[in-house]
């Protein structure tokens, strides 16, 4: 599988894109998917709602777990991806594009994300 | 994603990780090199998903899947004594099994306590074949090892004698009908005939715990790659699938059958289970757990226990494994096993509940999904039932 050079990612499974205006939108990776199987039901944080770096923002259930949702960074919901709530195998077939999460203003990035080599080496390990 | 959390749920057991390297079928190689994500199950390295696990389950539901069950625990039992040995260890009246016929029973501790629930195949006059859970299989060898002390037969542990490869779903007579000449026609849900399939000699047993239509294939190890690959080939045309333990657990959930460790555990009776038509009192002679058990099914006169039901959500979020049950503000029972029902196309679970809770249509009840009580309806089991 292939990470998206141009995103960034997190240690826990959450990837994060450039930023737009400030926004940048949040999914989490292909890894993250294939080891979870198929998803049945996605909760995401409201728009509105401020989330923090390393925090639960979230849930992700499949057929044999519950997965807590961390956010990659700080910042202020602006949007989330109500077509995933709606068909939640989307984070399955399409994590890194229409199976993105939420977007989020960013206030504060942390600096231990990594680039897409460095999860890449992260994740096979 | 938490990286404890994938580590920790990705595995899809919640069993504790065995401390000794896993066991491996004679399949491993072909599994991984279909792709399959492994899982540790009860020490066993075995297949959990080979893609979507809910293709999976519904391929066997509308066609055929192929599952390597090798961890499960072959013990046979031989002798002059052999019927009345099972019939003195296990709850069931097994002497009255018919020679080719198989048996869905339990052995129980002498406090009525359920050890294992078994199938047992009757392969001669004086041969059965025990078939135990994989996580059981040493405590159910070890029991009737002890309890065959005085009797006339052999206890034989024979886990490692047998690989076991299942065919379940519509298209399975098919698929096995297009390589043997057993008559599979005549070979009726739980029954087991010595036959060859794909050339290999195998048990040929129509069981299963899918819900569907299907035969398990008991076979030496050094065949299995061969009757997979066999299977796998005569099954290209019908849309049969390899499928792994993820699938098998929501194919049962769906069917309304326990897995040990869920429904049944030493704490409960076969009648704490409802599944106390599995004692068969009027059996000759004594068995192990006999009093306790006869006190047990008088208790349930006066003294009704929590009652085994189905839960089908009105939402979306999924209830696990001891999740509370609640109604009224109080909890009134706990899942004991829970899963998105791809048949259904929601949560189901199963659960026990107080006696005045387990009316199907009983209203008011609900899960407590990590301290949100989300709503759920009661029903009869099973949640789905083949059409015949």
């Amino acid at each position: 599988m292939s990470n998206p050079q141009q995103l960034r990612y997190s240690k826990e499974h959450e990837w994060l894109s450039g930023a737009e205006d400030g926004v940048s939108t949040v999914g989490i990776t292909e890894h993250a998917a294939n080891a979870l199987g198929d998803v049945v039901f996605v909760q995401l944080p409201e728009v509105g709602d401020t989330v923090t770096a390393g925090e639960t923002c979230g849930e992700l259930e499949s057929t044999k777990s519950v997965s807590d949702l961390y956010s990659p960074v700080s910042g202020e919901v602006t949007e989330v991806n109500e077509d995933v709530v709606n068909d939640p195998s989307l984070v399955n077939s399409a994590p890194f594009e229409g199976g993105w999460l939420f977007k989020v203003r960013v206030a504060e990035e942390p600096a231990d994300l990594l680039s897409a080599d460095e999860y890449t080496a992260f994740s096979a390990g | 994603m938490g990286r404890n959390d994938l580590a920790r749920h990705a595995l899809g057991d919640n069993r504790p990780m065995s401390s000794t390297e896993p066991r491996l079928t004679a399949l491993d190689a072909l599994h991984r090199s279909l792709g399959a994500t492994m899982t540790d199950f009860a020490g066993w390295d075995m297949p959990l998903r080979y893609g979507s696990e809910r293709d999976e389950h519904n391929a066997v539901r509308t066609k055929a899947g192929l599952f390597d069950l090798s961890h499960m625990g072959e013990i046979t039992v031989t002798g002059p004594q052999a019927a009345a040995l099972l019939n003195f260890a296990l709850v069931g009246n097994i002497a009255s099994v018919a020679v080719g016929r198989a048996r869905y029973t339990m052995i129980c501790r002498e406090d009525g306590g359920i050890l294992d629930d078994l199938i047992v195949y009757r392969l001669a006059e004086t041969e059965y074949m025990v078939v135990a859970n994989a996580s059981n299989a040493q405590v159910v060898l070890d029991a009737l090892v002890e309890r065959s002390a005085g009797f006339d037969a052999e206890v034989r542990d024979d886990r490692d004698a047998y690989a076991l490869i299942a065919v379940q779903g519509p298209e399975s007579p098919g698929i096995l009908k297009s390589l043997t000449d057993a008559d599979l026609d005549g070979l009726k849900y739980y029954a087991g005939l010595p036959g060859t399939v794909a050339g290999v000699p195998a048990l040929i047993a129509r069981t299963g715990y899918t819900g569907e239509d299907g035969f398990e294939l008991f076979v030496k190890p050094e065949h299995a790659v061969e009757l997979w690959q066999a299977l796998t080939k005569a099954g290209e045309g019908v849309g049969l699938v390899p499928c792994g333990l993820s699938c098998r657990d929501t194919l049962r959930l769906e069917a309304g059958m326990p897995l040990y460790g869920h429904e049944l555990s030493t704490e409960l009776t076969p009648f704490d289970a409802g599944l106390g038509r599995v004692v068969k009192f009027e059996k000759e002679g004594d068995f192990v757990g006999r009093q306790a058990l006869r006190e047990a099914l008088e208790n349930l006169n006066h003294d009704v226990p929590r009652v085994l039901v189905g839960l089908i959500a009105e939402g979306r979020r999924v209830p696990r494994a001891g999740y509370a049950v609640v109604a009224d503000g109080q909890v009134i029972g706990e899942v004991t096993s829970g899963a998105p029902s791809p048949t259904l196309g929601k949560p189901i679970a199963m659960a026990y509940v107080d006696a005045a809770y387990a009316a199907p249509g009983t209203s008011g009840v609900g899960v407590d999904i990590r301290g949100s009580h989300e709503p759920y309806e009661v029903v009869a089991l099973p949640f789905y039932k083949r059409q015949k």
